[in-house]
């Protein structure tokens, strides 16, 4: 394999690597504001650039010894976390001209992206962790970067939790290691298909503990306790990019571990760990829903609901192991909407919080009368989190319980059960503050716009949100495609 | 031809929605043409439904979700039980945009949701497809929810909320139901659902069963779950109560018919006691709570849940007559029903009041209003000449010989609701004329006019000739009843 053949398949990582040291470069060189933020929209169009040529091509196979692997799957991904990370850049152009230390956030932003695509790439344990170290300490750092009593506090808790979930999740692959005799992901794969009852108990251990670990990153119950409290208080653009990239890129590499590294659905501990995803699915949708219920801060209620989020898909991880091929592309088909979806509630968000300074949500009464792009936007978005159509959440819920109920076991159906009643619950809180747009009266007569890259995010993701919610084969077919590489 | 009828309203709200701010006014228009057209629609579509083929008609489909296993099929297609609702909901649209005609709050807003939540009914009433009748089915909560919170009155916007709440909450289910039996039988068509039911899933059929009727029992409503109804109706606009009892609560009994029924017959014939019992116990509960309103828009929304009964009442006889009552009471009903909404609106934005004890002697004031009331009433207490009594006399046929008990009650709720329609009648429109009332102005408006007169056409024109509804209708009901009868 030659070394361009190597640096080929981590080329869209690579890319945002070296864009990092550019950005910072070009800060110090320029020191204009617009020409770093310009120059990170660049290098992320770059690896998404690289991204889709791979998609193209069909590239697939390993590198560097086996540590790295290039499929379908690692292209869908990185696609999601880069689309996101561009989006969430372009929509912080106001923030960033008033950040003290904007390169430095952009260039964090980068390596941060660059981690989770290498870590969806992972075939091994220690590249994985050493990728999902990189991109965490990066975002403590993002966290914390404003600067205020609030940021600091996010940053510090972010990284607290992130620190035990660190220990946790490695403890757990020493579990693994020490059993298999091997940190390679398809040699786990060998070893539990080879059918070790003897090793059940420890490996149950292993897989326990390594799903605390990932839980922390898709916030998932009982791991979620840090997302309300990084939601609110972390600048908002790291909080959606968080909320998207960051639980994208959590469960893509637990589906990365659980289907390809512990040998997927038809092995003797697959029924184990996929009724653990089922409890876990379950403790989230109910944590999520009933803290969301009692939010009046907008970004807060964006965190429980990114909780109970992470309860749906879960049901996707939970079906995956039951031995139904819907589960993999559910959750990758729920991601793929998922960005859109949050991100443009999050830019929203952002963009009343940057006009009219407040967050609550008695405050965003009227909002269709003040601005009727963010209402709008911010109004399809909800709905699509509340699976309402014709928006793409409708469409991702129905398609990730149509795959759970596929795996023809009656748990599953409790579980779906248990989801759909979820949904109606969490139907309560997005409605009520849609309705707060639509008919409350505004307190002033105040009307804005939000910044012109803003308008371009708000704009495209309500597009997405829709058009995914009519016309969905193309997005499901590719997550398919993706899922399939898996097996 | 019915890819237009779901196209029409859709594209009327559309235009209605970016009209320029200065022409506000004419989206009452827009509105009105394209449900004209609509309803032109449906009618060419009843004259050509021809009774004598077996099933569906002027079906339209195409490969709206073709991904792997997942596969869903925009499929549409009408039979003798969704025809007659597909011409109601063209008529009662026509209607309620004939009734709005005065909204000047936001009418842009107003139309568009008005005509989206006409095409998201007509999507409930012609899907042949599991999850496509179910996107229809929760399509329709969101113009629901701000037509009342927004146009409504009173406490709307607790009423709007309980309407969404109970709605979703029954509907949740429904879901998990349909992904079963899809996944059961391989494919979410209707037709082919229909055809060749799972027999076993891998949850109890029973389970699957009440998971899916709950939705409808909700939505038809009946007792315990009616609450919603009686807020949902004294709080939304005169249109929106129209809609609501006209088409709304069809789609309960239309699931019950064409999905609950025919998909899992064999629980349907094993519970049919319990509905029955549901049933009795509606129609005698809602016509003993009617009794007791003294607000007429109220006792109106009560009096639908009271009638609603007949229609689980004909479906829990589990026999071909039981099913064509049932059928004809959701049409007539539709019609009679509206036409009562209409009238209450009518007085009430004369009165200002809804209050019955407060009015007395409105015959003198306003005849045309009056005489338009009592035809109502007589049509919903179920004089023969009405198309209220063939649904009933057909209902009760069906239904005696298997629920004897539930019948006799049944059919002593049409005695109460013969006392509580005519009390009605006799308290607000006959006694002394008052002062108070005596500068109403009689119905003058040719929209007003328009809005009654179709009504009424309808009632007496099905009363006198209830053939042109039954043939259709026993058509439709015929396979369902076959399906029934090959397993009990």
């Amino acid at each position: 394999m030659t070394l361009a053949e190597h640096i080929h398949y981590m080329g869209p990582a690579l890319t945002l690597f070296v864009g990092a040291a550019l950005v910072l470069l070009a800060d110090l060189v320029l020191g204009r504001r617009a020409a770093t933020w310009g120059m990170a929209l660049v290098v992320v169009a770059g690896g998404l650039a690289w991204n889709a040529a791979q998609a193209l091509a069909g590239t697939s196979g390993e590198a560097l010894s086996g540590s790295i692997v290039v499929d379908r799957f690692s292209i869908f991904v990185t696609f999601i976390i880069f689309v996101s990370a561009f989006a969430v850049i372009a929509a912080a152009r106001e923030w960033l001209s008033r950040l003290d230390g904007d390169a430095e956030f952009l260039a964090l932003l980068l390596i941060s992206a660059g981690s989770m695509a290498l870590l969806v790439q992972s075939n091994d344990l220690i590249t994985l962790f050493v990728a999902l170290e990189t991109t965490s300490i990066a975002q403590f750092i993002m966290a914390g970067i404003a600067k205020t009593d609030k940021s600091a506090e996010a940053g510090l808790k972010y990284l607290l939790t992130g620190a035990v979930a660190a220990a946790v999740l490695l403890y757990g692959f020493a579990f693994l290691f020490g059993i298999s005799g091997t940190v390679s992901l398809p040699g786990i794969a060998e070893f539990v298909r080879s059918g070790p009852e003897s090793q059940r108990l420890p490996l149950i251990l292993a897989f326990v503990f390594i799903a605390a670990g990932f839980g922390y990153k898709m916030a998932i119950a009982p791991f979620h306790a840090w997302a309300p409290d990084v939601y609110e208080g972390s600048p908002a653009p790291v909080a959606s990019f968080l909320s998207v990239a960051s639980k994208a890129a959590g469960f893509a590499v637990a589906l990365r571990v659980f289907y390809t590294g512990l040998g997927g659905g038809d092995t003797f501990i697959a029924q184990d760990w996929a009724m653990l995803f089922g409890a876990l699915a379950a403790l989230s949708m109910v944590f999520g829903n009933t803290g969301a219920l009692l939010q009046t801060n907008a970004r807060r209620l964006l965190g429980y609901s990114s909780i109970a989020q992470a309860g749906n898909i879960a049901v996707g991880l939970a079906a995956v192991a039951a031995g139904s091929t819907m589960g993999p592309s559910g959750v990758l088909f729920f991601l793929g909407t998922y960005v859109a979806t949050n991100l443009g509630a999050f830019v929203a968000v952002t963009a009343v919080a940057e006009r009219l300074g407040t967050e609550e949500i008695e405050d965003y009464a009227g909002l269709m009368k003040r601005s009727p792009l963010t209402g709008g936007v911010l109004s399809i978005c909800l709905l699509s989190l509340t699976g309402i159509p014709p928006t793409a959440g409708f469409i991702a819920k129905v398609y990730i319980f149509n795959g759970a109920i596929a795996a023809d076991q009656m748990w599953l159906v409790g579980l779906v059960a248990l989801a759909v009643v979820n949904t109606a619950i969490s139907a309560f809180y997005y409605l009520r503050w849609v309705r707060t747009m639509w008919l409350d009266d505004p307190k002033d007569a105040v009307t804005f716009r939000p910044a012109g890259p803003t308008q371009a995010v708000l704009f495209v993701a309500a597009v997405g949100v829709l058009f995914f919610g009519m016309a969905p084969t193309w997005l499901i077919t590719a997550a398919q495609r993706a899922a399939e590489t898996l097996l | 031809m019915l890819t237009t009828f779901l196209l029409l309203p859709l594209g009327g709200a559309v235009l209605a929605a970016f009209l320029p701010h200065d022409r506000e006014r004419d989206a009452r228009w827009i509105a009105l043409t394209f449900a004209l057209a609509a309803f032109a629609v449906s009618i060419v579509m009843f004259i050509r439904f021809d009774t004598g083929v077996e099933g569906y008609q002027f079906v339209d489909s195409f490969d709206w979700i073709k991904a792997g296993d997942f596969n869903v099929r925009y499929v549409v297609g009408v039979d003798g039980l969704s025809a007659p609702l597909v011409l109601l909901l063209g008529l009662l649209s026509v209607v309620s945009v004939l009734v709005s005609w005065n909204i000047d709050v936001k009418p842009k807003q107003y139309f568009a949701w008005l005509l989206l939540l006409e095409a998201a009914v007509a999507g409930v009433f012609i899907s042949l497809d599991l999850i496509q009748f179910f996107l229809f089915w929760e399509l329709e909560l969101i113009p629901m929810f701000l037509l009342i919170s927004q146009w409504g009155s009173g406490r709307r916007l607790y009423s709007a909320t309980k309407f969404l709440i109970y709605t979703l909450a029954g509907s949740a289910l429904m879901l998990a139901g349909f992904l079963v039996l899809g996944f059961e039988a391989g494919t979410f068509d209707i037709a082919r659902l229909t055809a060749n039911p799972p027999t076993e899933a891998v949850v109890p059929m029973a389970a699957v069963f009440w998971a899916i009727m709950l939705a409808f029992l909700v939505k038809l409503p009946v007792f315990p779950v009616h609450t919603w109804l009686p807020d949902a109706h004294t709080d939304a606009p005169t249109a929106v109560s129209v809609m609501l009892a006209g088409v709304l609560l069809k789609m309960g009994g239309y699931g019950i018919l064409r999905i609950a029924v025919p998909l899992m017959p064999e629980q349907a014939v094993e519970f049919q006691t319990v509905l029955a019992t549901i049933a009795g116990f509606s129609v005698i509960w809602g016509a003993i709570i009617t009794l007791r309103q003294t607000d007429l828009k109220r006792l109106v929304a009560y009096s639908s849940v009271s009638h609603m009964g007949y229609v689980l009442l004909g479906v829990s006889a589990m026999g071909s007559m039981g099913f064509a009552g049932a059928a004809l009471q959701m049409f007539t009903h539709g019609t009679i029903t509206g036409l009562l909404f209409v009238m209450v609106g009518l007085v009430y934005e004369r009165t200002h009041t809804r209050e019955i004890a407060r009015m007395s002697g409105l015959m003198h004031r306003v005849p045309i209003l009056g005489i338009g009331m009592v035809i109502a009433g007589l049509a919903s207490l179920g004089l023969p000449g009405m198309s209220g009594f063939v649904a009933e006399l057909t209902t009760f046929l069906g239904s005696f010989e298997a629920h004897p008990t539930a019948t006799i009650f049944a059919i002593f709720g049409v005695v109460l609701s013969a006392g509580y329609i005519l009390w009605m009648i006799q308290r607000v429109f006959h006694g002394p004329a008052t002062e108070e009332w005596k500068h109403l102005k009689d119905a003058s408006e040719w929209w007003e006019f328009a809005a009654v007169g179709a009504l009424v056409i309808a009632i007496i024109g099905i009363g006198i000739y209830p053939a042109i509804l039954t043939d259709v209708v026993e058509a439709g009901v015929a396979p369902i009843a076959a399906i029934v009868e090959a397993v009990s």
